[in-house]
């Protein structure tokens, strides 16, 4: 009997340096790897698991205001910098790396209703209640210097909101009506009413930077042209919207932070229905802010937590919560798309990751293929039931769970009672009006 | 529509602007009437004779504008009532005057004309410019559809979406954009400026400007000029090679090949006339040239070629022929070693000139010391015949090719037993030559100067070389031939007898002999026939396998390794060896009767019909008896109800539909639904999935590197969005996407519209200016 022997080439297996890597000489016959779609199944089963062990999201509170945080700013070249702004007219400037508090400034007297970044980053705006417009620098007054606003704008009306343009030197606020101001003058270039409403915010399209968004208490959004110095279209909801926000990646899509508890993306084209309603929320929606990728949005509400819905989803796929933070009044999604801001009424603002269960700091490739690939095992198996279980579960405050459930029960009373109605009456009488129809009041010309 | 609407209200505008003129040319013209009172009386009667035209007789009362003599009661103006008639006035025709008729036509424009319609509502006006904006708008937005329509459906973002360039600033800049403000820093900036230390100019030394500076222009010229030739010669020679290298025939490539080798020839004999050790080396880089060929086994009859030709050998002459002079050209390029034995032998006869000889008898003692080795002993015992043919050997190659015609006649058997041989011959002649390589330190020890005699030796070997292409034709005769065969013959015999190798005393000693025998045993691999035929050995003389030394029986497990895995080669086949087919079959055979051996307690395929028919039972519906024993005859221990009874009151199982394996012998499907499984399944076609088969094709492709390739692994789980870490994402520009953004700011446009800008804005813009 012949003994037969294996021989290996050492080129195969030895290393030619100490630093690289062993090679695995690896054999693809499937025969020889059997049982591929349990294996993955299980790994993604792990992976699902990991991921919730993982999400972690809280990352730091900044403390300091000493009254509620009303509004937020990012800086637009520097990711460490954030600007807020709170109710008793106090704005102050942080440091997120340090984590600290680098600027304090008595701004305005009462609330600070708006705060903006012009697009070089060297300066900004406030608006407060005292009917000021004020312009200041970024950098902290040098040595012997008082703290004083470049320029004061002082109003006839009190302005709700700022927003400043993406590439000129032009803003625009709102109040009675939107006003467009130059930085170069003390009035403004341009006003454009529609109603008689006060407006509460506006906001300029990033991308096509003449266009301009605002919302009024008459429950109302217009849409403005700059250029042509006119209003477009309104459109009416059902309640009042509170802020909106453009998306930075679709020039024509925007999403409003509603007063009925919903967010409605728009397509500004066709106002008559919105092309996704996101519902999660169980009060008042107060502001809403899109992810620089434009993929996601976060929303801050009344009930006391921030959500993230993707865009094309209608259900969040996250939801942020801490036992002392109270009525978030403002969000902001940081300009990397990794981490997310949020001022609230117990006057802290808060720092969250975007995604819960991402490793920061530095990854090695291995790590990261690793990551990539039970995050695409994640998605292949998200339908399985056990794995579905798992990556949905999230823990919620006993407010929110229980005002969950009640909404519940109050949407399937209603729907039952509208099928009712169309059960009980001649065919053909009573239509059938789509969710997204029946949340648009009127588009008005 | 709302757009033609718009249209319609603008025109609606322009018209009731020229109602506003309207009123303002009426006067002009009628005040040109106004210049005479004549004229004016006229006008009046004229009015008066309209008035009176209608069916009513209305009277208006006429305006007294100057005192008259007699005031009528109905106040008819006694005008011209102190003219006379005169009867030529009645006799006159009566004649249409000239002004009565510009009075018609004023009343026919008068009449032709519409009315016009009364100016918009305000709102009315607004919202028809709110609606051609919006229009104007929703256009120029329309230009994103394709790049949002490409984001959403993109494998993968990377953003940022453009690439920044880091700006840096120079250091000039930086330094005087800065001024020092506490106390501290100007106090520094004062000490600084005492130095003179440069502070805002450039921070460059004369030294470094000159150095920058450096290259004069002559010079930069001159260098350019050489450039540039050098880009045309490059250019040229390029193009000359493309032009060579399009050109097809074969014979005028075989003519280059030729006359490269003349040319070769020409230069090497020339360069070994000036410059022996350049020569050398020369001779070194044929010699690795030949080293490669041999690797590349390109001449050996595993190609496609040959195998190709091997099946056509039996029957076409040329194919055969033409495959013995592969074989020939294979042994030619496998000799090397045999030129350097032979020349090592020679060497001795160099050495006659120089030194005492040293006699065949020292050498043959010596041989006689590493007695096993049959090659050393068969070469010096051998017929004087034999000795020519080992030492010449390159001849060996063309007596086979002669004898390829005459083996025609004797039919394909032959032919392929003279494959065999040639086989076998070549396997003996490398065994051969890997014993000389042994042989030659051994025979070397007396020598002086090794390197140096190896040297003029493998010269030699080399004009040798040439010297037999040249006579090639005029050697060979048949006769020694045929004698060569039969020695050669003889050689397999005795191969068979004995073992094949011998211990050697003295492992490879340098790592390039170590390499080059790990290059043989790698040939010997692949050389499937002489493994068949090593086998067979083997085979036949058990008894000396024992005794096989231990050098020998590694590389014979290293074959075995390859046969294993390689168990029948196509090769193998087209020879149509029968002889080997079958030891390999038998080979096989063995294996399994091993297996069947090792496995021979468990019958595994009993076991599995068992347990199928168990399955299959179970499955089955059962039939149910409800037969109570006792119920209406006597009943206890013994007693079975009736056969009628039990007949009657069993009811039969309907049959089952037909099991799924029933025609599947080798399988069990088990139908009944595994509830443990349940909770891992989806229940439901998942959304973007219309049909299951997609769905479960996308979870039955595995995604993990352990059933894919790196590559293809990366491809596989490429993450939707990438970004960096710690850089800015700006909103997406018309630039980034490749649309041309529009060059007037909007702040521009706005100043120049100012007209836009509503009267009431104005108003309110004026109060506020005001206050």
């Amino acid at each position: 009997m012949k003994v037969k022997m294996l021989s290996r080439n050492p080129d195969s297996y030895v290393r030619e340096t100490k630093l690289d890597l062993q090679r695995v000489p690896r054999n693809y016959d499937p025969t020889l790897h059997p049982f591929e779609v349990p294996r993955e199944y299980v790994r993604a089963l792990n992976a699902t698991k990991l991921e919730r062990v993982f999400a972690k999201p809280f990352l730091a509170s900044l403390d300091g205001h000493r009254d509620g945080v009303s509004c937020l700013a990012k800086h637009p070249k520097s990711l460490a910098t954030v600007l807020s702004g709170a109710c008793d007219g106090e704005v102050r400037i942080w440091n997120l790396t340090k984590r600290k508090c680098i600027r304090m400034i008595q701004a305005h007297e009462g609330f600070v209703r708006g705060i903006c970044t012009r697009f070089c980053g060297t300066s900004f705006f406030t608006v407060g209640d005292d009917k000021t417009v004020k312009q200041w620098k970024m950098d902290g007054p040098s040595y012997g210097e008082e703290e004083e606003p470049l320029h004061t704008i002082l109003g006839k009306t009190v302005y709700t909101g700022i927003d400043h343009h993406w590439k000129e030197a032009v803003f625009a606020t709102c109040g009675q009506q939107v006003d467009i101001w130059d930085e170069q003058r003390t009035s403004p270039i341009c006003s454009m009413t529609w109603g008689f409403d006060s407006i509460s915010s506006v906001k300029f399209n990033p991308i096509e930077t003449f266009l301009l968004g605002s919302c009024a208490s008459d429950r109302n959004i217009v849409l403005y042209d700059m250029r042509q110095a006119t209003p477009l279209k309104k459109v009416i909801l059902d309640m009042r919207t509170n802020t909106i926000c453009w998306n930075p990646m679709e020039a024509f899509i925007f999403t409003a932070a509603n007063e009925d508890y919903n967010l409605y993306t728009f397509d500004m084209r066709a106002l008559d229905t919105p092309l996704m309603i996101h519902m999660d929320h169980v009060s008042a929606v107060l502001d809403v802010d899109y992810s620089p990728t434009g993929k996601d949005f976060v929303s801050a509400s009344f009930d006391k937590s921030i959500r993230i819905f993707p865009v094309d989803k209608s259900r969040s796929r996250e939801v942020y919560h801490t036992k002392r933070m109270q009525h978030v009044i403002c969000v902001k999604w940081t300009s990397d798309s990794k981490y997310i801001m949020c001022g609230s009424d117990e006057m802290n603002i808060r720092l969250w990751k975007a995604n819960a269960s991402e490793k920061l700091g530095v990854l090695t490739s291995r790590e990261k293929a690793a990551t990539d690939y039970n995050q695409r095992l994640k998605e292949k198996f998200q339908h399985h039931p056990h794995i579905k279980r798992i990556s949905r579960h999230r823990h919620l405050p006993k407010s929110i769970y229980s005002q969950i459930q009640e909404q519940r029960i109050m949407k399937e009373a209603r729907r039952r009672k509208e099928l009712n109605r169309i059960k009980h009456s001649k065919p053909g009488s009573v239509q059938r009006v789509s969710e997204k129809k029946k949340r648009v009041v009127a588009v008005v010309k | 529509m709302s757009s033609s609407r718009a249209a319609e209200s603008l025109l609606a505008l322009n018209q009731q602007e020229e109602l506003e003129d309207l009123p303002r040319e009426y006067p002009l013209s009628t005040s040109e009437d106004e210049g005479d009172s004549d004229g004016e009386r006229k006008h009046q009667k004229l009015l008066e004779a309209i008035s009176s035209l209608d069916g009513k007789n209305r009277r208006k009362l006429a305006e007294r504008s100057e005192a008259s003599l007699k005031v009528s009661e109905f106040s008819v103006s006694s005008e011209g009532s102190g003219e006379k008639l005169v009867l030529s006035d009645l006799l006159e025709p009566v004649k249409t005057s000239s002004s009565l008729a510009a009075v018609k036509k004023q009343l026919n424009r008068v009449k032709s004309k519409k009315t016009v319609e009364l100016p918009l509502h305000k709102e009315e006006i607004e919202r028809i410019h709110r609606e051609v904006a919006f229009n104007k708008t929703s256009q120029v937005l329309s230009k994103w559809d394709p790049v949002v329509q490409k984001n959403r459906q993109a494998e993968q973002l990377v953003f940022p979406l453009s690439k920044q360039q880091s700006i840096f600033a120079p250091i000039e800049h930086v330094v005087s954009g800065w001024k020092a403000r506490t106390p501290l820093e100007q106090e520094i900036f004062n000490l600084l400026h005492k130095n003179k230390q440069p502070v805002t100019d450039p921070l460059l030394t004369p030294m470094e400007k000159a150095s920058l500076k450096a290259m004069s222009l002559e010079e930069v010229k001159m260098r350019r000029a050489e450039l540039q030739r050098a880009r045309a010669l490059q250019s040229y020679y390029e193009a000359r090679a493309r032009r060579e290298k399009k050109i097809k025939s074969k014979k005028y490539h075989k003519l280059l090949k030729k006359g490269k080798a003349k040319q070769a020839l020409k230069e090497f004999e020339k360069l070994r006339k000036v410059n022996p050790a350049a020569a050398l080396e020369e001779l070194e880089k044929l010699e690795k040239a030949r080293m490669m060929e041999r690797m590349s086994l390109k001449h050996q009859n595993s190609g496609k070629w040959a195998k190709s030709k091997a099946v056509m050998a039996k029957y076409d002459l040329e194919a055969r022929q033409a495959m013995q002079e592969q074989l020939a050209r294979n042994k030619e390029l496998m000799q090397k070693i045999q030129v350097a034995s032979e020349s090592a032998e020679e060497e001795g006869g160099a050495e006659e000139e120089g030194e005492p000889f040293v006699p065949d008898v020292v050498n043959e003692v010596q041989m006689k010391v590493d007695r096993p080795n049959p090659w050393m002993f068969r070469n010096h015992s051998g017929d004087t015949k034999e000795a020519e043919v080992q030492g010449d050997p390159e001849e060996l190659a063309e007596p086979a090719a002669q004898e390829a015609p005459e083996s025609e006649e004797e039919g394909p058997a032959v032919a392929e037993e003279i494959l065999l041989k040639e086989f076998e011959e070549r396997r003996s002649l490398r065994q051969k030559s890997g014993l000389n390589q042994i042989a030659k330190p051994v025979g070397s020890q007396e020598a002086k100067d090794l390197s140096s005699q190896e040297v003029l030796s493998e010269l030699r070997a080399l004009s040798q070389k040439l010297n037999r292409e040249s006579h090639q034709s005029r050697k060979q005769e048949l006769s020694s031939t045929r004698t060569v065969l039969v020695v050669q013959r003889e050689e397999a015999a005795r191969e068979e007898e004995e073992p094949l190798l011998l211990q050697r005393p003295e492992r490879a000693r340098t790592l390039d002999e170590l390499e080059e025998l790990g290059k043989e045993g790698c040939f010997q691999n692949k050389e499937l026939p002489r493994v068949a035929v090593e086998g067979q050995q083997l085979e036949r003389n058990p008894s000396n396998h024992l005794g096989v030394p231990k050098e020998k029986k590694r590389k014979e497990q290293m074959i075995d390794l390859q046969n294993l895995l390689t168990t029948k080669s196509p090769s193998m086949k087209s020879l149509a060896v029968p002889t080997t087919v079958e030891e390999l079959e038998d080979e096989e055979r063995d294996q399994r009767q091993m297996i069947k051996e090792a496995f021979a307690g468990d019958d595994v395929i009993r076991d599995f019909l068992k347990e199928k028919r168990e399955a299959v039972e179970a499955s089955k519906p059962k039939d149910v008896d409800l037969t109570l024993p006792g119920w209406g005859e006597w009943g206890g221990v013994g007693l079975k109800p009736s056969a009628k009874k039990r007949r009657r009151f069993l009811i039969k199982a309907p049959e089952g539909p037909p099991r799924k394996d029933k025609n599947l012998p080798n399988v069990i499907l088990n139908e009944k639904r595994n509830i443990h499984a349940v909770a891992h399944q989806v229940r439901m076609l998942p959304y973007p999935f219309t049909h299951h088969q997609q769905f479960e094709r996308t979870i039955q492709t595995p995604i993990g590197s352990t059933w894919n390739t790196q590559r293809s692994f990366q491809k596989l789980t490429m993450p939707k969005v990438v970004t960096k870490p710690g850089h800015i994402i700006k909103p997406i520009k018309a630039e980034d996407v490749g649309y041309r953004s529009s060059s007037r700011s909007d702040l521009s446009v706005i100043q120049r519209n100012p007209k836009r800008l509503s009267i009431r804005h104005k108003k309110q813009l004026k109060k506020n200016s005001v206050d």
